[in-house]
């Protein structure tokens, strides 16, 4: 158990949500354990006593998130409301809001948990629980950071559109700013394709994967990729970590003569659809936060799709060269599956709304890695550019 | 009187057949609220009774549904049945898709309590507010599709087929054209009481307390429904049911073969849910207000069969032929024997005999075991293996046969056999799920751990979803925490995914004390010493090793201390006490 804590505690810390030796990790079987000893232990413990769960995370957030979250908290606490409601597709599908509370005691903890996979304290952090395995908190718990980070972006330059943001939204957007990570400029040195077999595939997917994730192209470890050889697609498992992909590949025949594809990546059909479309051999998707703040700016005034942009919105719309498409997670009416493959006819890539960015590769992954490194540089600039020219 | 009641109708129907009476009575609102429905309920009036006989007159056969019923909340309309089960003699209960938890509701009713024997096979008819118990001595020996031919019922139809008219252990109640209470011989449980059929049709409305809630839970769950691989993905249940499993299965090296000798069949490429949709021309099935539809419909009208039946009529009995299958099926289905026991039963009996099944064999084999031409075989595979001197031969938790996923490969799985209340059940914990599926998220399957902790919480949500009556495959997209939403949106009850485990700890916990009242102990909370002794795959390959029995026991100790169990898996006072259990305790101390 304690192998699993200080695994996810590392990754916490590499995604630098959090200061190295800072998460607080629980895990529970027969006896609890945490994976460092710390202050807030007996206040885990204490959750631990009014919840059936097996595993805690508490995750003080480094910054920029420490003052984006505890300024959306005090936003949402003015506004009567004890959670934070962002409209991203990860919270949307999986999170549905973010409550808030202002203690750091076990019965308010318990109280918010009881109901959601996370919760927020202002001043302290993060906390989220598992029932099957810590990498649950730590997934609920650094979607939140994401969450918070588009929101909070993304709400600042919406608020410019009609009008100035008070003086305190202000403040908190310059201070936050100073803290964004420096942007890379050079892509990683990835393998050529095209790939003759299977072991150049899975090892061009596995540095594809490392190098997204530490670039911080994706939300965590969260994205999928794919690569397609002699009808077969190669593609990640629901829920792996793209930096821990070898063991974590599906082969997918292409002509349907198998249903082995149950554990690929919910995007399977989408990435089948695309290779199928525009016969480009390599695609890869991930979460990078400014493309997705970019694909929820909308300046069309008085438009009847409001609140429902993510599924609903008609307005051809781009980002640079890159399409933004409406889509849900999958396969199912609103899906996806639906709107991201033949956009991707005669593109680089396509944006999910509020969601992230599908790129595609002919031969290999050195392209649709530039297209979102590229695109995600572009839509830094051009946010900061759009909140000049707004009159910040 | 329980008009105020939202979700519940409040009301639970008792006849008994003896006299041929029937009584309506008000539920306690609190009894409700503890215990959900479906299962919850269900358990708590076969509580006071689980002690007798499994044929005794006064057992009951306990019929509920679940608040969320007959609403638009995505739960399928199921309905769950209770009683002491013939094959193994524990507690039992089953869970059926269908119509019959929606007519249920319809009529007014939150479950049907039967008790009694009639003096000849008769039928119970509900029709809103009337009941009879009708005379059904013409329709003795019939098969299901007779009986529905001769009834011609608009409502729910569940019927018993001549296999539990002769006795058959394992057999089951067909309920509508396509859908089962398999599981633990309930069929026998009907014959017993000379319960040929119940045939169920109703109008009323079920209030619902929140009803723009509900709709917004409602959204949330089919959001996670389309996001699942498993459910909604183009190898998913949607597209292939539950027969998506059989490449998963067979990839992971934990297809029982050969009666659990081995866990990879060769031919098992070219015997998938692929081969099955192209050949059959399927079309979708789904139960009452369920959008998944997993199940398959053949184009001559014939139930596809699910993952388990194909797995163990190919895989775990040597054979290669899908019609065989999919006509295996069929023929259980009309003689009402559970596919999963009839197969492994079979499978037990080739073992010990050594006789080389065939495709026609099995169907005459199936055909004189329905028709109690076989009473040996009728017994299940552990009475069989039993009589015949070869114990060792019977692939059964708790004396029930088990389903196609073989522990080797999973070490969660061989706790989930061990330690499931009705025996050798995959859905009572359902580890499969992370252990393969990767839902919620992915756990390593030849560990134990953490596995004790993960085994109890999931028993106890699956216990909620069996009382809810909800279906458990849309919790590979959902969970408790949409749920908790829609019960509270529909019974106007708050609650939470933490306050819905809780109950379903209370409701899993009488389950234990049930058992232990009934005799069984630890010694009956093991998987067959076949898992802990050969490795699977193919004999002489060994990539899938035995279970290490050291490691098995040390997580089922860490079960029973987070069970609140004694260490030989008894319930204690103080446990029973806290979940508010004392008196069904006491009668545990009798
Ligand atoms: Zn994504
Ligand atoms: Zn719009």
């Amino acid at each position: 158990m304690i192998r699993l804590l200080a695994k996810y505690a590392d990754k916490i810390a590499a995604a630098r949500l959090s200061a190295p030796g800072a998460p607080l990790l629980a895990g529970l079987d027969d006896a609890l354990v945490f994976n460092r000893e710390a202050q807030e232990s007996s206040v885990l413990a204490g959750v631990f006593d009014r919840m059936s769960i097996n595993s805690l995370l508490f995750l003080p957030p480094a910054e920029p998130y420490a003052t984006i979250i505890d300024f959306l908290a005090a936003r949402s606490a003015e506004g009567g409301e004890a959670s934070i409601a962002p409209s991203d597709c990860e919270t949307r599908t999986f999170l549905h809001d973010l409550p808030v509370v202002a203690e750091f005691t076990p019965d308010a903890l318990a109280s918010a948990l009881k109901r959601r996979k996370s919760v927020i304290v202002p001043g302290k952090g993060v906390v989220a629980h598992g029932t099957v395995s810590p990498e649950q908190a730590f997934v609920s718990a650094s979607s939140v950071c994401f969450a918070c980070f588009v929101k909070f972006f993304a709400d600042y330059l919406a608020q410019l559109r009609c009008g100035k943001p008070d003086a305190e939204y202000q403040a908190a957007f310059e201070r936050a700013k100073t803290f964004l990570p420096p942007m890379h400029h050079r892509a990683p040195d990835l393998p050529a394709g095209p790939f003759a077999d299977r072991e150049a595939v899975i090892q061009a997917m596995d540095l594809t994967g490392k190098a997204t994730v530490g670039y911080g192209l994706v939300d965590s470890f969260f994205g999928n990729i794919s690569y397609c050889l002699d009808d077969v697609l190669y593609i990640s498992q629901t829920g792996s970590s793209l930096d821990e992909l070898p063991d974590c590949i599906d082969p997918c025949h292409l002509d349907g003569s198998s249903c082995a594809g149950l554990t690929a990546s919910s995007e399977l059909m989408a990435h089948q659809g695309i290779v199928l479309k525009t016969g480009a051999k390599a695609i890869l998707h991930g979460h990078p936060r400014f493309a997705v703040i970019m694909s929820m700016d909308c300046d069309k005034k008085g438009c009847d799709k409001i609140g429902r942009c993510h599924i609903e919105c008609t307005e051809p719309r781009f980002v640079w060269d890159v399409p933004v498409v409406p889509g849900e997670v999958g396969t199912g009416p609103r899906g996806l599956v639906n709107t991201l493959p033949p956009a991707m006819i005669g593109r680089r890539g396509v944006i999910v709304y509020g969601h992230g960015l599908f790129a595609i590769g002919r031969e290999d992954f050195r392209e649709p890695f530039a297209t979102l490194l590229e695109v995600e540089n572009y839509c830094r600039e051009e946010y900061f550019r759009r909140v000049e020219m707004l009159g910040s | 009187m329980n008009a105020r009641l939202n979700g519940w109708m409040g009301w639970v129907l008792r006849v008994d057949l003896t006299t041929g009476t029937a009584s309506r009575e008000p539920l306690d609102p609190a009894a409700l609220r503890l215990n959900i429905g479906g299962k919850g309920l269900a358990g708590h009036f076969l509580d006071p009774c689980v002690h007798l006989p499994w044929d005794h007159p006064d057992m009951p056969l306990c019929l509920f549904t679940g608040p969320l019923v007959a609403t638009i909340a995505p739960t399928s309309g199921r309905a769950c049945l209770a009683t002491r089960s013939p094959l193994t003699g524990a507690f039992c209960d089953a869970s059926v898709g269908g119509s019959l938890g929606t007519q249920l509701k319809k009529a007014g009713l939150d479950g049907l309590i039967v008790t009694g024997r009639a003096p000849r096979p008769v039928g119970i008819v509900i029709e809103n507010g009337e009941t009879s118990v009708r005379d059904a001595s013409h329709l003795a020996g019939m098969t299901r599709d007779r009986v529905r031919a001769a009834l011609d019922c608009s409502g729910s139809l569940a019927v018993v087929g001549p296999a539990a008219e002769c006795g058959v252990r394992f057999s089951s109640i067909m309920v509508d054209t396509h859908h089962a209470f398999g599981r633990g011989g309930m069929g026998l449980s009907w014959a017993a009481k000379n319960l040929k059929y119940l045939s169920v049709k109703g109008s009323e409305k079920v209030r619902v307390a929140d009803p723009e809630g509900l709709k917004k839970a409602r959204e949330d769950i089919f959001r996670l429904v389309s996001a699942s691989p498993v459910l909604s993905g183009g190898h998913g249940f949607s597209c292939f049911g539950t027969g998506a499993l059989y490449d998963l299965m067979d990839s992971r090296r934990m297809m029982p073969t050969d009666n659990f000798r081995a866990s990879h069949f060769a031919p098992a490429g070219e015997l998938n849910a692929v081969r099955y949709k192209e050949a059959y021309q399927t079309s979708k099935h789904g139960c009452k207000g369920c959008h998944i539809q997993c199940k398959k419909v053949a184009a001559d009208g014939r139930s596809m069969p699910e993952f388990e039946t194909m797995s163990h009529f190919t895989a775990l009995i040597g054979l290669t032929d899908i019609e065989l299958v999919v006509a295996a099926n069929a023929l259980c289905n009309d003689l009402g024997m559970d596919t999963i026991s009839s197969a492994v039963t079979l499978a037990c009996h080739a073992e010990i005999t050594g006789e080389r099944l065939t495709p026609a064999r099995v169907l005459e084999l199936l055909e004189d075991m329905g028709r109690g031409r076989l009473p040996e075989l009728g017994l299940g595979a552990a009475g069989y293996a039993a009589l015949k001197g070869h114990p060792e031969a019977a692939m059964t938790v708790k004396g029930m046969e088990l389903p196609a996923y073989d522990p080797r490969g999973a070490y969660g799985m061989s706790l989930a056999y061990a330690l499931s209340t009705r025996g050798g059940c995959h859905l009572r914990a359902y580890p499969v799920s992370h252990e393969i599926l990767r839902k919620p998220v992915a756990t390593d399957r030849f560990s134990f751990l953490g596995k004790a902790r993960i085994i109890k919480i999931a028993e106890d949500a699956n216990a909620v979803v069996d009382s809810l009556t909800a279906c458990k495959f849309i919790f590979f997209g959902a969970s408790l925490e949409e749920y908790a939403a829609a019960y509270q949106a529909v019974t106007g009850e708050p609650s939470s995914a933490q306050d819905l485990l809780r109950l379903g700890e209370r409701i899993y916990y009488r389950e234990r004390i049930m058992n232990a009242r009934l005799g069984f102990t630890s010694a009956d909370d093991d998987i067959p010493a076949r898992f802990f002794e050969a490795p699977g795959e193919h004999s002489l390959a060994g990539d899938i090793r035995p279970v290490p029995r050291v490691d098995f026991l040390e997580a089922r100790a860490k079960y029973y201390a987070i069970r609140g169990l004694t260490e030989d898996g008894m319930p204690t006072q103080e446990k029973a006490k806290e979940l508010g259990l004392e008196e069904s305790y006491r009668q545990e101390m009798r």
